[in-house]
């Protein structure tokens, strides 16, 4: 089996020591870092992505591959940089001040980081500051926050507000997402983007970033 | 002789039980309050105050639920007692807290006037003992959002009231409703009004703002129910048995906090268990699975000497539909035959995010069924059988027999208008549909409630303590008026 197949294959099959080990090897070859990323470990998640929509296979299993994933890019990332090739980005991701679900909010930051993203999670009851100061601090083009309470929804447009008022409105971009939430209530709240689901978390940050 | 249904094995339940103990002595619990920890490490508790981690030996666990009531009595709006928990009675209770409203038109945000409707059809539902603040009008203010529920309970409703906080403080305002009604804190606490809801934060850990309210309430003797919400999979064991130990362990808990405060504060042993469905990350609680850990839960609550509580008449399903008749049948039933003392959840749907009238009529008939299925099959005037037999013989019938008419009632439930058992004929008379049958209860009811008659200012001392805690929360006039009669109620 061609390298980058087998990178694909252990990548698919949630393998993260033998990722590891043949993306070592791909690079040795001299095999482009762009290809390994392309051919070998994304075309591996994009079948596990295919798999989990027709129900063939279930989260955990998209969580290892993810995990996997994480495990080539730890090798490739360096020479992706070197070939100019940029990380994907941050994300600031919490739940908002007085709520302490974090449940959905955990799937979504790992779904993020299975993608690819550096995912910086302050955690839960996190106050409107917070989101922002670490976003700026960290250079994180996007924050994420999660709300499960009607109580606490409102929280999020302290965020947003603050943002529009520190001018910060243009470079950090809002997605928010939680069961009291729709796209309505979002952006009455000032929010650019709603998700209702991790996946479509990812969806939404690969469009804000792209 | 009574039915009852049982998952667990006697030596499996003890083996349950014995390491959820040992969960607690040796992981501990994590328990964000350091007046709480110095409390329980006063008691013996073995406390590391840098993490909040707080192991519970084993001397002070006992202790605790030994300290904790076998049975208590809840008291409706007008004094009357209504429950006696821990008797082997059952009660069930609509669900509690949903964000959205399903109707006709689809989901929606919730108004007091369509709480109002739920006050005064549930005061006329016969199955359901009491009501619970059941979802959250969106028309006011969301920092008084909690209270504002119980305030139009207590204004419209008989039944006492299962509720709970949604934020720090409320419980504050709450409380005053309740001493309120009863005229001192000393009555409140002769006759509980209200079951406060506390969970604790799964994976073993209790947050300040519960451990606020569990101290409030335990300070008070206000009656609570202690749920643990393990999601099997994702932040419990996958196994029922894995799940069933957590649970455990983290309810008993809450137990240990509640007694250290106020020994024998009335407490239910809860649980609110979902299945994380792998496919899509939703929290099944219509899977049976669910409503498996939820009668074995009830089963080692049981043990412990307590009277329990458990979400399982509830649906996942988005729409009142097939789905949430059979998962509600099922819940229902399976919790009335594990004697489960209050079983919450009619009405609900979309794992607890929405709430229907038309499912909360329907739940009300499986409810009856319920509670006749655990009534079981009793011997009446039945021994012997030869004289009843002549009867039949000689009549053809035993329509008009005294046998008949002396155990019609209490032998046969009869549900409907939504469980259909009319003839064909009558069916293709009026072959409306169950919803619009639900509907056209729903009405029925409606119109045939009566506001309880209740102590002369009583309503306007309550409007009073809710128009005050909403002005200090930017609202100046409540969404509802003050009526001066109220025999007649506005639609
Ligand atoms: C589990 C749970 C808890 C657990 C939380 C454990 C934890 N570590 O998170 C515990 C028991 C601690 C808890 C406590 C409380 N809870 Co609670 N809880 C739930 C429950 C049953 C499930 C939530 C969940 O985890 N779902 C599973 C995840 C996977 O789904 P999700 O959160 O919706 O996330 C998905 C999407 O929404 C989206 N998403 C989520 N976040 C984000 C963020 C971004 C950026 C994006 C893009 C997308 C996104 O993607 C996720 C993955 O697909 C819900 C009911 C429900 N079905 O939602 C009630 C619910 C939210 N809780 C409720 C209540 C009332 C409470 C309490 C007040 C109860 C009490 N009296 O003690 C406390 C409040 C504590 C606090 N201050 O926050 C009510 C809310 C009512 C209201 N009107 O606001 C609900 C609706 C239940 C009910 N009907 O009573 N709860």
């Amino acid at each position: 089996m061609e390298l980058l197949d087998r990178i694909s294959a252990a990548l698919q099959q949630g393998n993260d020591a033998a990722v590891l080990q043949y993306t070592g090897n791909a690079i040795e070859a001299g095999i482009p870092a762009s290809d390994i990323l392309n051919r070998g470990l994304i075309a591996g998640m994009d079948v596990i992505g295919l798999k989990f929509k027709n129900q063939e296979i279930f989260l955990p299993d998209v969580l290892l591959a993810a995990r996997a994933m994480n495990a080539g890019m730890g090798e490739l990332k360096p020479l992706l940089m070197k070939a100019g090739v940029k990380a994907k980005g941050k994300v600031v991701l919490g739940t908002v001040a007085g709520d302490l679900h974090d449940i959905g909010k955990n799937l979504v930051g790992i779904m993020l980081k299975g993608a690819g993203y550096e995912v910086i999670d302050l955690g839960t009851d996190v106050p409107a500051e917070r989101f922002i100061d670490t976003a700026v601090t960290e250079d994180a083009p996007v924050i994420g926050m999660s709300a499960l309470l009607t109580t606490t929804m409102p929280s999020m447009r302290d965020v947003t507000a603050l943002l529009a008022g520190r001018g910060l409105n243009t470079r950090i971009k809002t997605v928010v997402g939680g069961a009291p939430l729709s796209a309505r209530t979002a952006a009455e709240l000032g929010a650019d983007y709603y998700a209702g689901d991790a996946a479509t978390a990812v969806d939404i940050v690969n469009t804000i970033l792209s | 002789m009574q039915p009852i249904l049982t998952f667990l094995s006697p030596e499996l339940t003890d083996r349950i039980i014995a390491e959820g103990f040992t969960l607690l002595g040796e992981t501990g619990v994590y328990i964000d309050s350091p007046g709480m920890q110095e409390r329980l490490a006063g008691l013996g508790a073995r406390v590391d105050s840098g993490s909040g981690r707080v192991r519970l030996p084993e001397t002070l666990v006992e202790r605790c639920l030994a300290s904790a009531p076998s049975s208590f009595s809840l008291y409706d709006i007008t004094g009357e007692e209504t429950h006696r928990f821990g008797t082997g009675t059952v009660y069930y209770t609509p669900g509690s807290a949903a964000l959205y409203i399903t109707d006709e038109a689809g989901r929606r945000r919730p108004s007091t006037d369509d709480y109002i409707a739920y006050v005064t059809l549930t005061d006329t539902l016969e199955n359901l003992a009491s009501q619970s603040t059941a979802f959250v009008p969106a028309d006011v203010p969301e920092t008084i959002s909690d209270s504002y529920r119980l305030f139009l309970s207590l204004l419209y409703g008989r039944k006492p009231v299962v509720t709970g906080t949604f934020s720090r403080g409320s419980l504050r305002i709450m409380k005053a409703l309740q001493t309120a009604v009863r005229g001192s804190e000393a009555q409140l606490k002769l006759q509980p009004l209200c079951i406060f809801t506390c969970c604790p934060n799964t994976p073993l850990r209790w947050t300040e703002e519960t451990i606020d309210t569990l101290v409030s309430c335990a300070g008070s003797l206000i009656p609570m129910e202690i749920i643990s919400v393990p999601m099997c999979g994702l932040i419990s064991p996958v196994t029922l048995t894995g799940t069933l130990i957590q649970h455990t362990a983290e309810n008993i808990s809450g137990i240990v906090m509640a007694q250290a405060v106020q020994p024998g504060t009335p407490l239910l042993y809860g649980c609110c268990a979902a299945v994380h469905d792998m496919r899509y990350s939703t929290t099944s609680m219509g899977s049976v699975e669910s409503m498996m850990l939820s009668c074995g839960s009830a089963e080692i609550g049981r043990k412990l000497g307590l009277p329990t509580q458990a979400y399982i008449t509830v649906s996942d399903a988005a729409l009142p539909d097939i789905q949430a008749g059979v998962e509600s049948g099922m819940g229902g039933m399976l919790a009335a035959l594990t004697g489960i003392s209050n079983i919450s959840g009619p009405g609900m749907l979309d794992y607890l995010n929405s709430f229907s009238l038309e499912k909360l009529v329907m739940d009300n008939e499986i409810c009856g069924m319920g509670l006749r299925a655990r009534a079981g099959i009793q011997p009446r005037d039945d021994f012997p059988a030869a004289p009843l037999m002549a009867e039949l013989f000689r009549e053809k019938h035993l329509l008009l027999s005294e046998h008949t008419r002396a155990f019609l009632r209490d032998e046969h439930y009869f549900p409907g208008p939504v469980i259909d058992r009319r003839d064909t004929a009558a069916r293709e008379r009026d072959p409306a549909l169950w919803s619009a049958r639900a509907r056209a209860e729903i009405e029925r009811r409606r119109a045939a409630y009566a506001a309880p008659e209740l102590p002369a200012g009583l309503r306007s001392r309550l409007y009073d303590l809710m128009s005050r805690e909403a002005a200090a929360n930017g609202l100046d006039a409540l969404p509802v008026p003050l009526q001066r009669d109220w025999r007649h109620l506005p639609d």
